[in-house]
């Protein structure tokens, strides 16, 4: 992708990370009212407790801005970024470990643009879609998996799948995911 | 040792935070070796991302924002904290202060400036590299195919005789062109085939000098589709090695487009 071509919404989130950077308080108040909703939002999902989803809330943001070289914005966008460190984070503390991936080695490729509440909507919308019409195996597969962070040995055990099978299968479904969301 | 494909399935693991000990040591380093892997880990967590985003549920309380922004206003990173002065006269208090005022603005301007371009620079890099990455494995796909020892195997039904075969692969809209000759005979001293581009209207054109190695293989590459020709049928002739501007003997091969 040529400079030229980067979204207005990616440059709108690296404007926003570049202010962020020389501690300028109100992009971290743009940035929030952006894409609170999705951190907290992926957060009660995982930790089903409005407490507790609210202070990982606040320790995503506060480690964004402690560390804002973490996120770069040319690697993929915001949004995405911000859920899967919210949904990784959220995993540690349900297995209740401490963080085991730093957020800056965490790139996200994404492409679509989630600035607006209306884009995350529609996006919201588009993935449940896809989720409904997959191999409810599949499916299934990702939800234990991601949202509750079972290991696979744990799910090859609830699941009664042998466990090569597991993993070529959570592989398949995120491929797949990521197909018939292009399409 | 895990070979590439082996280390695919580890890399969604990899992405949900799943892989310890051993297994995690061995994929990151297949990883700092492999930008193939690389792309499709964060291509792996586009898709977590896309997971994640399938959740949905009410607005954080608003009390979480004043929260955050206490927290953040207690831990200030601004870079430009004027110096505490002493007391003086107003203009003496007032010049320097605009001074520095105005020394902080373009600081700051020339900051957010340099973030911005820091973060356009990085994305140029990536694009740099992912580019690069690209071109390194076309590089070994040409190697492969222009390869001096390249072994061309064309597959046929059994024991049927071993015919010369051509491919021909071309793109109207890039107007590029290459061939590939498997089973061809040696050309006698001073010859060799040459290649034509028969087209819809008009005579045939010439495309491309060959000679068959010592397996019988031999490969067009980077050849063009002059403007404005449809390609009807590809032909190949033996000339003179150093070519000709028309056939000038018969047709050894002929394939028809379509």
């Amino acid at each position: 992708m040529q400079p030229s071509e980067i979204g207005s919404t990616k440059v709108d989130d690296m404007r926003l990370a570049a202010r962020i950077r020389v501690g300028d308080q109100s992009a971290m108040s743009e940035l929030y009212d952006r894409y609170a909703k999705v951190v907290y939002a992926v957060a009660l999902r995982i930790l089903q407790n409005a407490e507790a989803a609210e202070d990982l809330l606040q320790d995503v943001f506060l480690q964004l801005w402690r560390n804002p070289d973490s996120f770069d914005a040319s690697r993929g966008s915001m949004a995405a970024w911000l859920a899967v460190i919210s949904r990784n984070r959220a995993i540690d503390r349900l297995r209740q470990r401490r963080p085991e991936t730093d957020i800056e080695d965490c790139v996200v490729a994404c492409a679509h643009d989630l600035a607006e509440e209306t884009e995350q909507n529609l996006i919201v919308e588009k993935v449940r879609q896809v989720l409904a019409e997959m191999n409810p195996d599949y499916r299934n597969l990702l939800e234990l998996a991601f949202f509750q962070g079972l290991t696979h040995n744990d799910i090859a055990e609830k699941t009664g799948q042998p466990l090569g099978t597991v993993k070529t299968r959570i592989r398949a479904g995120l491929q797949q995911l990521r197909a018939r969301f292009a399409g | 040792m895990k070979t590439h494909e082996q280390f695919a399935d580890d890399l969604a693991l990899y992405a949900l935070g799943e892989l310890s000990g051993a297994e995690q040591r061995h994929l990151e380093q297949h990883i700092a070796d492999c930008a193939a892997c690389r792309r499709e880990l964060q291509m792996l967590r586009g898709d977590l991302g896309l997971l994640a985003l399938s959740s949905s549920g009410p607005q954080p309380p608003a009390r979480s924002k004043q929260r955050l922004m206490r927290s953040i206003a207690a831990e200030p990173r601004n870079r430009f904290q004027p110096a505490q002065t002493r007391q003086r006269s107003l203009w003496a208090t007032l010049i320097p202060a605009f001074a520095a005022l105005a020394l902080l603005l373009l600081a700051a301007a020339l900051l957010l400036n340099r973030s911005d371009l820091q973060n356009q620079l990085a994305a140029v890099r990536t694009q740099n590299r992912d580019l690069s990455d690209q071109l390194d494995r076309l590089n070994e796909e040409v190697r492969l195919l222009s390869a001096p020892d390249a072994v061309h195997v064309s597959l046929t039904p059994q024991n049927a005789p071993r015919h010369p075969t051509g491919t021909a692969i071309f793109s109207p809209s890039q107007k590029r062109l290459m061939f590939m000759a498997s089973n061809f005979l040696p050309v006698p001293a001073g010859k060799a085939y040459e290649l034509w581009i028969i087209p819809a209207a008009g005579a045939p054109m010439p495309a491309g000098m060959f000679k068959p190695d010592q397996h019988g293989n031999a490969m067009i590459m980077g050849g063009k589709l002059p403007q404005g020709v449809t390609a009807k049928a590809f032909a190949i002739t033996m000339e003179n090695e150093s070519g000709s501007d028309k056939p000038t003997s018969p047709i050894l091969l002929v394939g028809t487009v379509g």
